[in-house]
């Protein structure tokens, strides 16, 4: 809204209905598992029993010999990589390990791990062949814990991997390790922040290994043509990285790959690196025939997903008046199977919320055996917030001071550097915690005993990346949009709502649609918070684009010069009042030189990322430990909020996905490293009986880095739930939580500790 | 492989028959053999809901019917939800109340919500969490879902009142 209460945009802050939507409510969205081909075989993949082995010998010759099996293929099917890093959008990906991950070499890394798969005429025959397929393990220790897989004397899982050390002096060795990276931020004088300090309070936390839990499992179908040409359909995040991922694999041309998108159900970071289009592949090679694979639930759990459990130690220095003056942060986080967990970005938020004169932050990436860590919305940051999140409340309660307050004190606001170097631009920190701070919510009373409430903050980057737009005018004054971004939560329509404000038309004359690799310019991947921002971009550039086209066309039609002609207000104004709307002008295209087709693209690399506040009321039962939320307010700073609706969909989303984190969600597992619950039931996701209805505050502090003002607002919102529920529960049993989930046997020890005190 | 089977169903009001092996689900006939996508898989063992469709006006997760065990019953999928090119009034709300965000458990909770309307018009926010606690989303944090829900049981009672 601008200051004189007059709606600043037409079409932004509006709530169409999404363009998809029909489709989606109907059943005839086509989603991954949808796809339909003549001559189609099912693979199904067979997956190691064996958190930590060596693969001595493998038969399929038996699987071979069944009736109605057309193929099998193992590791030995993918071309070797060599030691190749490849640029893959989202950062650089060492190709040994992702081949090995799709199919393992020489050793299987996790329970789950993909050994072979196998082309049948149907699944179930092909199910039946993955039972004939003979492997011989040689078992070998696994190790599961983060801490543990430090040690010297660790079982190692990679002979290749030697620890990449950035921002300290190296440690010198040459033997394999588990510890891939070791990252180091320091600001300021540390020692003399922790001299300053009236209160230092050192508390160590540990996290469980969770899953992103998209209700659609990961699926492939894929044709390798005749002619060398390889085609893939499935549901992705990113197609032009599954591509990239899917030739770089297969040793093929990228351009001899294309993805078509699926319609994606849920991704949250896991849908970014391929599992199946290279299985698939290699299937369909080996046939000549297209080859749909789909995972099950168990192998979703088991081989794709976590992000990472963790151990993170932190200090906190604060004067007697509650101003921060040092910080000290340990994380390590386990990158399962291959290196590559988000140590970084973990590294980069622990402290990211707050103005901290002097700071240290030392992070590790370390692998286990467990399956090989992925991005799970705003990867790194839930863990760090969990931690830093509840130490900042203890002290709050120590120095009596409002938890708000505390953050309105010291909270990062534009200017303040980043103990990881970078300096805040125009950020909405404060104002998240004032809107928290005025609302009903927070002043409200609560309404009975063993009750609690809590607070917490939290931060995350937004991307930016590459993104590209085509849109054609029609000659009826609709336009065609075309993009390359997957939508997973409303983007068609928040891409083409820019459009249209851009143009002055409506959301509805706008119909986007989302197309294959070889139909529109490189997009990076729908993650990261960037779509709306930079496809939105892209869009808004293409509109531009299509403005200077119909700004020459009137002017040929009015047969004026082109600079006296101007784009305002959804139609052309040139000398003497001439006027025509979009469109009138989009009527008179042909027979001015046919069509307009407006490009855009978008390249920037950064934006000033998003913050979040979080308030959340519980009541914790005594007799069970079972922790029920009673109240949930989200605050975030969201730039302009383009579709509020879907806005406020992600914030409660991702609240949701947080409370899951904070009290159920886990993997367990056996000594032997065999996960115990790879099922929805026993592995428990928020159902909507667990949870109250979400409320949110948009608060908007428009990003200058984009012309209507947006910020990414996918992923912040899943970062403050554990550390504010932590600290409600604190409120309302008396009881700091260090580890995750806050499940109710953890909740009942923790009271038994406290009552044993007493 | 034991013999194929002949099953006579009543699919969205039209007599469909069809051959399948007694170990096929419902859900994968209804799905592989009988071309309706629109019903979903998601875990294949009965704990997110995806596939949720009424057997004789009761929702069941189809991943947990065998086929031949839909003999003679009437069964009906998202597909029959809408009238011709009419939307129900829970599509309806779904859509206005942006209930959904990548979309993929939506055909179950619609089914689920076609049941819970059928049995009781105008259910509480807490009946309406209890009778959907068994279909998972993972995009939207329950609220518009929950919001458009009780907003298709008003659009239902007036549609019945006109």
């Amino acid at each position: 809204m601008s200051t004189n209460g007059k709606p600043k945009y037409k079409v932004i802050g509006t709530r169409p209905i999404r363009h998809d939507g029909v489709d989606k409510v109907t059943g005839r969205a086509k989603y991954g598992a949808d796809i339909r081909l003549s001559g189609l075989l099912h693979g199904i993949v067979l997956r190691s029993p064996h958190a930590h082995a060596r693969i001595v010998r493998i038969d399929t010759s038996r699987a071979e010999a069944l009736a109605g099996v057309r193929a099998v293929v193992t590791a030995a099917d993918i071309p070797p990589q060599g030691d190749r890093m490849v640029e893959l959008g989202e950062g650089a990906v060492n190709m040994r390990h992702l081949s090995a991950n799709v199919l393992a070499h020489d050793k299987v890394l996790y329970k789950g791990h993909a050994v072979a798969a196998v082309a049948a005429d149907n699944v179930h025959i092909a199910e039946e062949a993955c039972k004939l397929i003979d492997v011989e393990y040689e078992v070998l220790e696994p190790v599961l814990d983060v801490l543990k897989a430090m040690l010297p004397d660790a079982p190692v899982l990679n002979d290749d991997v030697r620890t990449d050390v950035m921002g300290g002096s190296p440690a010198a060795s040459d033997r394999p390790t588990n510890v891939a990276r070791q990252i180091i931020f320091t600001k300021g004088d540390v020692q003399a922040g922790f001299a300053a300090a009236d209160v230092v309070l050192e508390r160590e936390f540990r996290t469980g290994t969770v899953h992103q839990g998209y209700i659609e499992p990961h699926n492939a179908t894929a044709m390798w043509n005749a002619n060398g040409k390889v085609t893939v359909w499935m549901s992705t995040q990113g197609i032009f990285t599954a591509r990239q991922q899917t030739a770089e694999l297969m040793r093929i041309p990228v351009a001899d790959v294309k993805v078509v998108p699926m319609e994606i159900g849920g991704g949250f970071g896991g849908k970014i690196s391929v599992y199946l289009p290279p299985v698939a592949a290699a299937l369909s090679k080996k046939t000549g025939r297209p080859v749909k694979v789909i995972m099950d639930r168990s192998a979703v759990f088991e081989a794709t997903g976590p992000t990472p459990a963790s151990y993170i130690k932190i200090k906190l220095g604060v004067t007697r008046d509650g101003m921060i003056t040092a910080g000290d942060a340990y994380l390590a986080y386990e990158a399962g199977a291959f290196p590559g967990s988000p140590i970084g970005p973990g590294c980069m938020c622990v402290f990211s919320c707050y103005d901290f004169p002097n700071a240290r932050v030392e992070g590790y990436d370390v692998c286990v055996n467990k399956p090989r860590s992925n991005a799970y919305r705003a990867p790194g940051s839930t863990n760090a917030a969990f931690a830093i999140e509840t130490v900042v409340d203890e002290v709050c309660q120590q120095l009596g001071i409002d938890p708000a307050d505390f953050r309105l004190k010291n909270g990062a606001k534009e200017g303040v550097r980043r103990v990881d170097g970078p300096v805040y631009s125009r950020i909405g920190m404060l104002e998240t915690v004032e809107a928290i701070k005025a609302s009903e919510h927070y002043q409200s009373k609560l309404a009975g005993p063993n009750q609690g409430r809590g607070i917490a903050s939290g931060y995350w980057f937004n991307i930016g990346l590459k993104s590209a737009v085509t849109a054609t005018v029609g000659y009826d004054g609709s336009v065609t949009l075309i993009e390359g971004s997957t939508d997973i939560g409303g983007s068609r329509t928040s891409i083409a709502m820019q459009l249209a404000e851009t143009l002055g038309i409506t959301a509805e004359q706008v119909t986007p649609s989302v197309v294959d690799t070889d139909s529109v310019g490189y997009t990076d991947v729908t993650g990261g918070s960037r779509v709306t921002f930079a496809t939105g971009i892209a869009a808004i550039e293409a509109a531009r684009d299509i403005q200077r086209q119909l700004v020459i066309r009137a002017a040929e039609l009015w047969e004026v010069d082109p600079s006296t002609v101007t784009y305002v207000d959804g139609g052309v104004s040139g000398p003497d009042g001439k006027r025509m709307t979009f469109e009138e002008l989009a009527h008179k295209l042909p027979e001015t030189g046919g069509p307009v087709i407006g490009n855009g693209t978008s390249g920037k690399a950064t934006q000033a990322g998003a913050f979040g506040t979080h308030c959340v009321d519980v009541e914790v039962d005594p007799e069970t430990g079972k922790v029920q939320v009673l109240r949930y307010t989200v605050a975030q700073d969201v730039g302009t909020a383009i579709h509020p609706s879907y806005v406020e969909g992600q914030l409660q989303g991702g609240a949701v996905q947080g409370i899951g984190w904070a009290l159920n969600e886990e993997y367990w597992y056996d000594d032997k490293g065999s996960m115990r619950n790879a099922t929805y039931l026993d592995y428990r996701i928020p159902t909507c009986y667990d949870v109250p209805m979400i409320d949110t505050i948009l608060v908007e502090v428009p990003d200058p880095q984009h012309p209507y003002g947006v910020r990414g607002v996918g992923e912040v919102p899943i970062c403050p739930p554990p550390a504010a529920i932590a600290n409600a529960i604190a409120a309302a049993a008396g009881v700091r939580m260090k580890q995750l989930p806050m499940s109710p046997p953890r909740i009942m020890s923790a009271i038994w500790e406290r009552d044993a005190a007493k | 492989m034991a013999k194929k089977r002949v099953v006579s169903i009543k699919l969205n009001g039209d007599p469909v028959e069809f051959l399948c092996e007694p170990r096929q689900t419902l859900l994968e006939v209804l799905r592989d053999t009988l071309d309706m996508t629109g019903t979903k898989e998601g875990c294949s063992n009965g704990n997110c809901g995806a596939c949720t469709v009424l057997m004789d006006g009761r929702p069941v997760t189809s991943c947990l019917v065998l086929a031949v065990e839909a003999e003679g019953a009437e069964v009906r999928t998202v597909e029959g939800v809408a009238c011709g090119s009419h939307l129900a009034p829970v599509q309806q709300a779904f859509l206005e109340g942006a209930a959904l965000q990548c979309g993929i458990c939506t055909p179950g909770f619609i089914m689920q919500t076609e049941a819970l309307l059928a049995e009781n018009p105008s259910p509480t926010e807490e009946q309406v969490r209890f009778y959907l606690a068994g279909n998972l989303c993972r995009c939207t944090g329950y609220d518009k879902i929950v919001r458009a829900v009780m907003c298709a049981a008003d659009k239902r009672r007036a549609a019945m009142d006109d």
